[in-house]
């Protein structure tokens, strides 16, 4: 049985970059615990959506609620869900002047106020987790792109969020690295975190996923448990899609 | 024999007589630069702002500087506004090449902090940081390392720029050069000798600058990027 309420409440969100329709008109309940995995053809909105729900990009109309805190003007809101939503990147983005060490503990010293001591503990026990422990001294430089992700993960974790969030995590990997990032990916899905997970990794999805989002054309035209979107396709656009992507 | 020792001797007068203003040429540049990082950093910050009238009189501010020969805004301060505000040389010699430099500068931080990628804003915001934050731990120091080296280049540019303060009576090391020439008139050695004590502040600059470049080279940062 789900919660009651919803951890993630997306009411008509809508947004446009220029003439273009990003999102029409999305709505979208994520329940605490719950691992949603969003797929769709790119230019989609997926993404534009997945950045909306940490603030990143500004929907223009509609409503969005993050365990309780709407994402509105009110800039102490939109920090507030930053510090409770972790960000997995498509391209990684760790800080490359920083050891893999420090990219974890930059945050909690500095939005957390936890001393260096602290922070540092903390880093090493989130790096033994993603299997990196002993690379906590390397440079992003020095690490494979697998490397870096986990570390990315390691880095958004250390902020204790309620939800993460995953933008394509593994599109930008080698295919014999990307095994172990959805190796962490599983881990954390088992532990009970809410993630929500743009990718095109249907396997993943399969194994892990409660629910599917078939995206096209700025909105979710079909959704529902795993399997049954996967084998049973009903809207057009994702039989389509997905007779490409299998 | 007599003549190579005659030459000899008037080549050590002349640097005896040039060394002691050599300090204050140091110090004219030192503050003009430190002067010059100031207000370049918060006029580069300023052309990256929302605020769309701070980018534009940012963008006014670096115009304007960098179309005036530095010559011209010397003695606009030192005659112009020196007369208003009661300026001694030192002081408007400083404030000229400061603010002159403050546009080069600009425009050096601009480019290198709109060299970092967008991804790294965001994912420090992601993670909650306050733009404070994000611009001090994670922008700059990036930055840093694409500013550096051009800033030591206009460190040296305004060492040698220093000299047209000597046009408003300063005693630095190209004043010291015309009075020595004027009292003895020996043109060839003193302006042989000024151009050398010069060349060695410059070089050795750039020795520094080159070594400093290799000390804070990150492993595998800045090679592959």
């Amino acid at each position: 049985m789900l919660p009651a309420k919803s951890i993630i409440t997306v009411r008509d969100a809508a947004k446009k970059f220029g003439k273009i329709s990003a999102l029409r008109g999305v709505n979208l309940s994520v329940w605490p615990g719950e691992v949603v995995v969003v797929v769709g053809p790119s230019g989609s909105g997926k993404s534009t959506m997945l950045r909306c729900l940490n603030a990143l990009e500004k929907i223009d109309s509609g409503s969005i609620v993050i365990d309780g805190t709407p994402l509105d003007a009110d800039n102490r809101h939109v920090h507030q869900v930053r510090t409770e939503v972790g960000m997995v990147f498509q391209s990684f983005n760790l800080f490359p002047h920083l050891t893999a060490l420090e990219n974890v503990a930059l945050a909690p010293r500095l939005v957390r106020g936890k001393s260096s001591a602290e922070a540092d503990s903390a880093a090493r026990v989130l790096l033994a987790k993603v299997d990196l422990a002993d690379k906590a001294d390397a440079y992003p430089g020095q690490l494979s792109g697998g490397q870096q992700q986990r570390v990315a993960i390691a880095r958004a974790l250390a902020m204790t969020p309620k939800i993460m969030l995953f933008d394509e995590p593994t599109s930008a990997l080698d295919p014999e690295m990307i095994g172990e990032v959805l190796a962490v990916m599983k881990k954390l899905a088992a532990e009970g975190m809410t993630m929500v997970v743009v990718t095109h990794e249907i396997g993943f999805a399969r194994e892990v996923a409660d629910r599917l989002l078939f995206f096209t054309e700025g909105n979710i035209v079909e959704e529902g448990p795993v399997d049954e979107v996967l084998d049973n396709p009903r809207h057009p656009r994702t039989i389509s899609f997905l007779e490409k992507v299998l | 024999m007599a003549f190579i020792k005659e030459q000899t001797q008037i080549f050590i007068d002349i640097f005896a007589y040039l060394l002691p203003a050599v300090p204050t040429t140091i110090l004219i540049t030192v503050c003009a630069f430190i002067l010059a990082v100031v207000l370049g950093l918060s006029v580069s910050l300023a052309r990256l702002s929302r605020i769309r009238a701070l980018r534009l009189l940012a963008k006014i501010y670096v115009d304007v500087l960098r179309g005036i020969p530095l010559l011209v805004q010397i003695f606009f301060i030192y005659f112009g506004l020196g007369r208003l505000l009661q300026l001694d040389r030192f002081t408007a010699g400083v404030l000229a090449v400061g603010i002159c430099y403050s546009a080069f500068l600009a425009e050096i931080f601009r480019s290198g902090i709109g060299a970092i990628e967008k991804g790294q804003h965001e994912a420090a915001l992601s993670l909650g940081m306050t733009r404070r934050q994000v611009l001090r731990h994670v922008i700059l120091p990036q930055a840093a390392r694409i500013i550096i080296p051009p800033s030591a280049n206009e460190f040296i540019a305004s060492l040698k720029d220093s000299s047209l303060v000597s046009i408003i009576g300063l005693r630095e090391l190209t004043r010291a050069g015309r009075e020595y020439y004027s009292q003895y008139f020996v043109d060839f050695q003193t302006w042989l000798v000024v151009g050398i004590i010069y060349l060695i502040m410059t070089l050795g600059l750039s020795r520094i600058v080159s070594l400093l470049e290799k000390k804070y080279r990150v492993h595998g940062y800045g090679v592959s990027h």
